[in-house]
């Protein structure tokens, strides 16, 4: 258990107004908010768009976006974390992504994910400590028929069995580990 | 726009095309198998072949058989038929590489293609119907011209200029047709529902929200062919006197979203979504609201408050969202499959629907077969279709001389249904009878060397991870049957713990506030129902304290001392 | 306003149409046992305590929710609610760490009392022993997110009755958890105002107050009720 314990008094304003330090990116969410009327229901459409631009949400940007959508930092932060595909901590440079849908779960994906989850020494969404490499799950990603799938880079790969998929992530495997583990 | 404009964009686009066309299949399934390199491969093929006026390359959607992808179809006149449009020739070529693709269009300059040839006759795509998916493989997507071509947009002209919205309803009613998300409720009541209940503003919301793992028929209706579905919204807007729509897709479908965004743009510059549409006085627009990935959010009141901005958590019903949905109003929520037959449904009429299909259960269903089966991809065949016929005889039976114990339907919130019990028709209320539901159509088949308590443990694991949190008996209540089927498939449990988990199954399934609770013990009580001997299997005997190992009762020794 | 009868465990009842079939109850001596309602707050829904069962239907419904209607046959002391609310309340214990003989709010607090309502004598369900925080950075309150029931009532309070929204819940499933802000340490909250409702909402241990000793909580519940009351009322406008 780890406990914050803060000064009693006088506890720090910072200022509210999140800054963007000249960062283009904000301007770039600026507008994509402002294409929705910084409309409070477009609330997830602009956390996608957040995303898009910064790879993750951080505390900055998700007050900047409750700024701007005049919205409870809490709401913000607590839609941010209900929805799986919001992540609110950067991602290694490469990422593989194990299918654990239902056709891909009767074609062994366990394996698929253990495999990797080995190799590289790291759980399902955390990413190596040289932030090569981050390894998630998704439910499904639905091309059922080339089951069971994983996803690396964004490239869709069927069929896959724990040696192929090894042999495909070696290169983003941490110093010293082979897959062979 | 009027229907001229429309008839006229439908004769250019027919008469545009060249006689031979190749059809590359660029849904999300065989592009994961490659088919972008494919379908560049036969473009500039054709270019260098210098065959641009005799053969056309079409980027369409699903064609089914998406075990065997990338799927390319060519169809060809045939010479003994004089007549335009009819006598042509299909053949088919399944795992295509770029290299083959060279070779199909070198064909047409007399060359040997190397391809490998599908059987078109075969019973997977013989004993299929199409009525969902009958543009599906055939339009581009991502050109509306095509979809106007195959009659799209006439079924909307004809509801705006000769039905009054109840004679719409009245027609949907007729048709017999049911909720294709899982429910199964009659839609034209639905429909009527809201159009009676009284609000200055109305929805109308497409749920492609497809969150069942292994189903992907919403995927592929809105990868492939994705104005019938803004068709069936803006004739269901029409209908409940609604003006704006919204389409909640999942976040996982980037392709669909993308061609989604197309589509809506496409519809809306051609004026048939927006203000006046062909000139009546009805005015309806769609937006596109992504989902994030939270399965939760298909449940409807989920949904709603995703649309809006917020967690997706439900809340109780009633109130239904019929009278107090999206912003507090009357809210029309379909599937992306119910909307997809409407179009149809005005087309060929109520009476030719209701044609199809058994008694309660009209019309076609599309159905995701995966798993341990020869053939995987998409079926569509009418409701009331045996098991057996659509495992067997489309789906080929089981790879590698294994045997198939059973068919997983309705995913997370559905049940296995025994080989034995293939002869049962597929329809809600029979397979709703055996502890399963239809669902939105996922059929995910399982053969001998898959475990029954694993697979029920499979999905209590998903509804665990995927409930929401409101409610205690599905936040908490399926973490403690995760547990049980655990220490079950480990081997550490008895009797008194399967005792426990039925106990435990029967309250979730009362208690939880949404859809996704009440279910979640489904897999585990149909699999408990239909092989019972796999759990007891594993059970071991006596009690708790046996089975640790402890003497029951402390001997007693004779010299203890005093 | 139209009247509706209905009966409630046999019982003839007259009530408001647009009612809850918990006011109704409540209104005629009828208790229904309740965890994350609060008068005076928007209802919630996810505790499932209060489900009754309605002649005619097929699902339980909660009486928070649920609206009465005429000719509406309701039970809500049934042999099978009384096992179900056992259920819940042995999952709560279950899913949290409670330990009531170290809790700042043993004797005045709404789970434990629960859990003699339904006559919980033990849980036989595993302890799932979460790894949880506690929150001491606020200079007045702190929170223990082990005796947290997720019942959200210190959300609905700060929002409807306080206007702050410094709560919300964050994550989902059984990984929620009741936030401040940006699930910032209370005590740097931009928006708390200190004002002590969510401690006042709270059913368990969970908010308490610094400097309570065990045993000395006592959430002052009155005051709560006296602001709604003075809100709805309009009791301050002269």
């Amino acid at each position: 258990m780890k406990a914050f314990v803060g000064e009693p008094r006088g506890r720090k304003k910072t200022a509210a107004l999140p800054i963007s330090n000249g960062d283009p990116r904000f301007e770039q969410l600026e507008i994509a908010m402002k294409r929705y009327q910084f409309r409070q229901d477009a609330l997830i459409e602009v956390l996608h768009a957040a995303q898009k631009l910064f790879g993750f949400l951080d505390a900055p940007t998700l007050h900047f976006v409750a700024h701007r959508l005049k919205l409870p930092p809490s709401r913000v932060h607590g839609v941010a974390t209900f929805y799986h595909l919001f992540t609110l901590t950067p991602r290694g440079r490469h990422t593989c992504v194990v299918c654990t849908g239902t056709a891909c779960y009767v074609k062994s994906a366990d394996a698929l994910l253990n495999a990797v989850s080995r190799a590289a020494g790291i759980e399902d969404g955390q990413t190596t400590a040289d932030g090569e490499l981050t390894l998630r799950t998704v439910r499904c990603l639905e091309p059922c028929g080339i089951a069971p799938v994983a996803v690396l880079d964004g490239i869709v790969k069927g069929r896959e069995t724990p040696e192929s998929l090894l042999e495909q992530v070696k290169g983003w495997l941490p110093r010293g580990t082979d897959g062979s583990a | 726009m009027e229907l001229t404009d429309l008839l006229d964009i439908a004769a250019k686009e027919r008469q545009a095309r060249p006689p031979h066309l190749i059809r590359c299949c660029t849904a999300a399934g065989c592009l994961s198998a490659g088919s972008a390199a494919v379908l560049d491969r036969l473009r500039g093929a054709v270019h260098d072949e210098g065959l641009t006026e005799r053969v056309g390359v079409a980027a369409v959607g699903c064609m089914r058989l998406c075990c065997q992808g990338p799927l390319v179809r060519v169809d060809s006149p045939v010479a003994s038929s004089g007549t335009e449009g009819v006598g042509m020739k299909e053949e088919l070529y399944q795992r295509v590489t770029p290299d083959d693709a060279g070779s199909i269009v070198g064909g047409f300059n007399g060359g040997t293609v190397t391809a490998n040839k599908g059987d078109l006759n075969s019973a997977f795509f013989q004993l299929q119907s199409s009525v969902i998916l009958e543009n599906s493989g055939r339009v581009e997507p991502e050109r509306i011209e095509t979809y106007i071509a195959a009659e799209g947009y006439q079924s909307l002209h004809r509801v705006l200029r000769n039905f009054t919205p109840a004679q719409v309803v009245e027609e949907i009613t007729r048709s017999g047709l049911r909720g294709r998300g899982g429910a199964a409720y009659p839609t034209g009541v639905k429909w009527a529902t809201v159009a009676k209940n009284p609000g200055e503003k109305k929805y109308v919301v497409c749920n492609a929200d497809e969150g069942d793992p292994g189903a992907f028929m919403n995927r592929s209706v809105l990868e492939s062919d994705p104005h019938r579905v803004l068709e069936g919204m803006a004739i269901a807007g029409y209908a409940i006197g609604a003006n704006q729509g919204y389409i909640y897709v999942r976040g996982e479908y980037p392709l669909a979203v993308q061609r989604l965004h197309t589509a809506i743009a496409q519809a809306g510059r051609l004026g048939l979504l927006g203000s006046h549409i062909f000139s009546s006085p009805f005015d309806f627009r769609i937006d596109l609201r992504t989902g994030a990935g939270a399965f939760v959010c298909g449940e409807e009141t989920a949904l709603m408050a995703s649309i809006m901005g917020q967690r997706g958590t439900p809340t109780p019903r009633p109130p239904y969202p019929a009278e107090h949905g999206l912003w507090g109003m009357p809210t029309l929520l379909n599937n992306v499959e119910t909307y997809a037959n409407v179009p149809t449904i005005i087309r060929r009429g109520a009476d030719w629907f209701a044609s199809i299909g058994t008694e309660k259960n009209k019309g076609t269903k599309v159905f995701c077969l995966t798993g341990k089966v020869v053939n995987t991809g998409l079926v569509e065949v009418p409701l009331g279709t045996p098991l057996r016929k659509i495992v067997h005889d489309i789906g080929g039976g089981a790879p590698d001389g294994g045997t198939i114990k059973a068919v997983q339907t309705g995913g997370p919130s559905g049940g296995c249904i025994p080989a034995e019990l293939f002869d049962t028709p597929v329809e809600y209320d029979s397979l709703a009878r055996l502890g399963s539901i239809m669902g939105s159509g996922g059929m995910i088949v399982l053969d001998d060397k898959n475990n029954m308590v694993d697979v029920a443990r499979y999905f209590m694991q998903f509804c665990m991870d995927e409930s929401c949190g409101k409610c205690v008996p599905c936040r908490a209540g399926t973490v403690q049957l995760h547990r049980l089927l655990t220490r079950i498939l480990e081997g550490r449990a008895g009797a008194e713990d399967v005792q426990q988990l039925e106990a435990l199954c029967d309250m979730v399934k009362h208690t939880s506030l949404c859809g996704l609770g009440q279910a979640a013990p489904n897999p585990t009580l149909s699999t408990l129902r239909f092989f019972r001997h796999e759990y007891e299997a594993l059970l071991k005997p006596g009690s708790p304290a046996q089975r640790m190992g402890l003497p029951l009762v402390a001997p007693v020794s004779a010299n203890r001392p005093r | 306003m139209s009247v509706v009868t209905l009966t409630i465990n046999g019982q003839l009842v007259s009530a408001r149409a647009g009612d809850t079939i918990l006011t109704a109850a409540r209104e005629a001596g009828i208790d229904i046992p309740t965890l994350c309602y609060v008068d005076g707050l928007s209802a919630h829904g996810g505790c499932r305590i209060c489900l009754v069962e309605i002649a005619g239907s097929p699902r339980l419904q909660p009486a928070c929710f649920m609206k009465v209607g005429e000719g509406m046959e309701v039970q809500t002391d049934t042999e099978r609610l009384r096992g179900y609310r056992r259920t819940i309340v042995e999952l709560l214990f279950a899913e949290g760490n409670h330990i009531c003989s170290v809790c700042v709010a043993n004797g005045a607090c709404e789970l434990q009392d629960m859990a003699i309502t339904v006559g919980m004598d033990h849980d036989r369900f595993d302890y799932i022993h979460p790894n949880r925080q506690v929150d001491l950075s606020h200079d007045r309150f702190g929170i223990d997110h082990n005796r947290c029931i997720l019942c959200t009532r210190c959300i609905r309070a700060c929002d409807e009755l306080e206007g702050a929204h410094t709560w919300d819940m964050a994550g989902r499933g059984s990984h929620s958890k009741v936030i401040t802000d940006l699930n910032e340490p209370w005590g740097e909250s931009q928006t708390c105002t200190s004002c002590g409702k969510c401690f006042m909402a709270c059913p368990t241990g969970a908010i308490f107050q610094k400097g309570d000793t065990v045993a000395e909580t006592d959430h002052p519940r009155a005051k709560l009720e006296f602001l709604v009351n003075a809100r709805e009322k309009k009791q301050w406008n002269v």
